[in-house]
């Protein structure tokens, strides 16, 4: 690939960026694709070396704070006709709705993944609190001349310290799979994002 | 390693790197690649890290029929990287006491 075809595609992946940021990415990689080319590469090498459009764009996005992406496609690229706006009007009870049940459904989806993150730490708690109550349990019994109940109070909190013990390394996988999968969606989000603006130019 | 240390870390290399000089870009990932290897968009987001908290400026001058983008450290940035050396020092001496007696056995 030629550093002019790199940066012309690089410039389109980025469009969904405000203007000035884009511009200033592509005029980055130019100068980086230039110095190598001057440090005695061959051009095609320099863009080799500076990696993969796809990868490039991917992390251009994950440092790319969301916010300002979304606040920059929300506007329309240019300004509606009288049509338009009458029909967008006219339908907002029906589309804005279903966007909303849309939104509504995907944001309770992701609440659903963290509560059950949460019930999960819950019941780690939970046996742990049931290993005290095991031991008080066992220390009552015995000082009672119970021997069998204390006994078997001793082995309820050690199965409950066993099970909290293997639950907690769950419990925080889990927690870290959530964080990599949060991530991930915004991740995606930017891409779908991106994308929109693509086809609509 | 851990996200956040490794984003301190790498603020710290950067500014390493025009620690003497201005430097360029494509030199400063030169400069750095025999200690860490670092991506085009990573030393992007850095530089516009580290410009944002004023710990270095730019400025842009003609090279070779073209412009290139050159970085100068600020006090900031050299207080940045004391910080970073004061710290460090305390950082090896947990680090000793960690791995005491380790090769003992």
């Amino acid at each position: 690939m030629t550093k002019q075809d790199f940066l012309t595609r690089l410039g389109e992946r980025l469009s969904g960026l405000p203007e000035q940021d884009a511009l200033e990415r592509v005029n980055f990689y130019g100068e980086m694709i230039d110095d190598r080319m001057e440090d005695g590469l061959s051009e095609e090498e320099a863009v080799t070396e500076i990696g993969n459009i796809d990868e490039v764009v991917s992390q251009i996005l994950a440092d790319y704070p969301l916010a300002k992406l979304v606040k920059e496609n929300i506007k329309p690229r240019r300004k509606l006709k009288t049509w338009e706006i009458v029909v967008l009007a006219a339908g907002s009870p029906i589309w804005l709705s279903l966007l909303i049940a849309a939104l509504a459904v995907a944001l309770s989806l992701y609440i659903v993944l963290w509560a059950l993150v949460l019930v999960i730490w819950a019941i780690d708690l939970l046996l742990a609190a049931g290993v005290l109550c095991g031991v008080a349990a066992a220390v009552a019994c015995f000082s009672q001349g119970l021997t069998s109940e204390g006994l078997a109070s001793t082995g309820l909190g050690f199965f409950c310290a066993g099970l909290a013990i293997f639950l907690f390394f769950g419990c925080l996988a889990a927690t870290k799979g959530s964080a990599r999968l949060t991530k991930k969606i915004i991740l995606g989000i930017k891409n779908l994002i991106i994308k929109r603006r693509e086809r609509n130019e | 390693m851990d996200a956040q240390l490794k984003r301190g870390l790498l603020d710290v290399c950067v500014l390493a790197a025009i620690k003497d000089e201005d430097s360029y870009g494509y030199k400063m990932i030169k400069d750095m690649k025999p200690y860490v290897v670092l991506s085009e968009s990573t030393l992007y987001t850095i530089l516009k890290r580290l410009e944002a908290s004023e710990m270095l400026t730019v400025r842009a001058a003609e090279h070779n029929g073209r412009l290139r983008k050159y970085y100068r450290i600020t006090e900031a940035g050299l207080k940045r990287i004391e910080d970073f050396k004061r710290d460090w020092a305390e950082l090896m001496a947990v680090y000793q006491f960690v791995i005491r007696g380790d090769g003992d056995d």
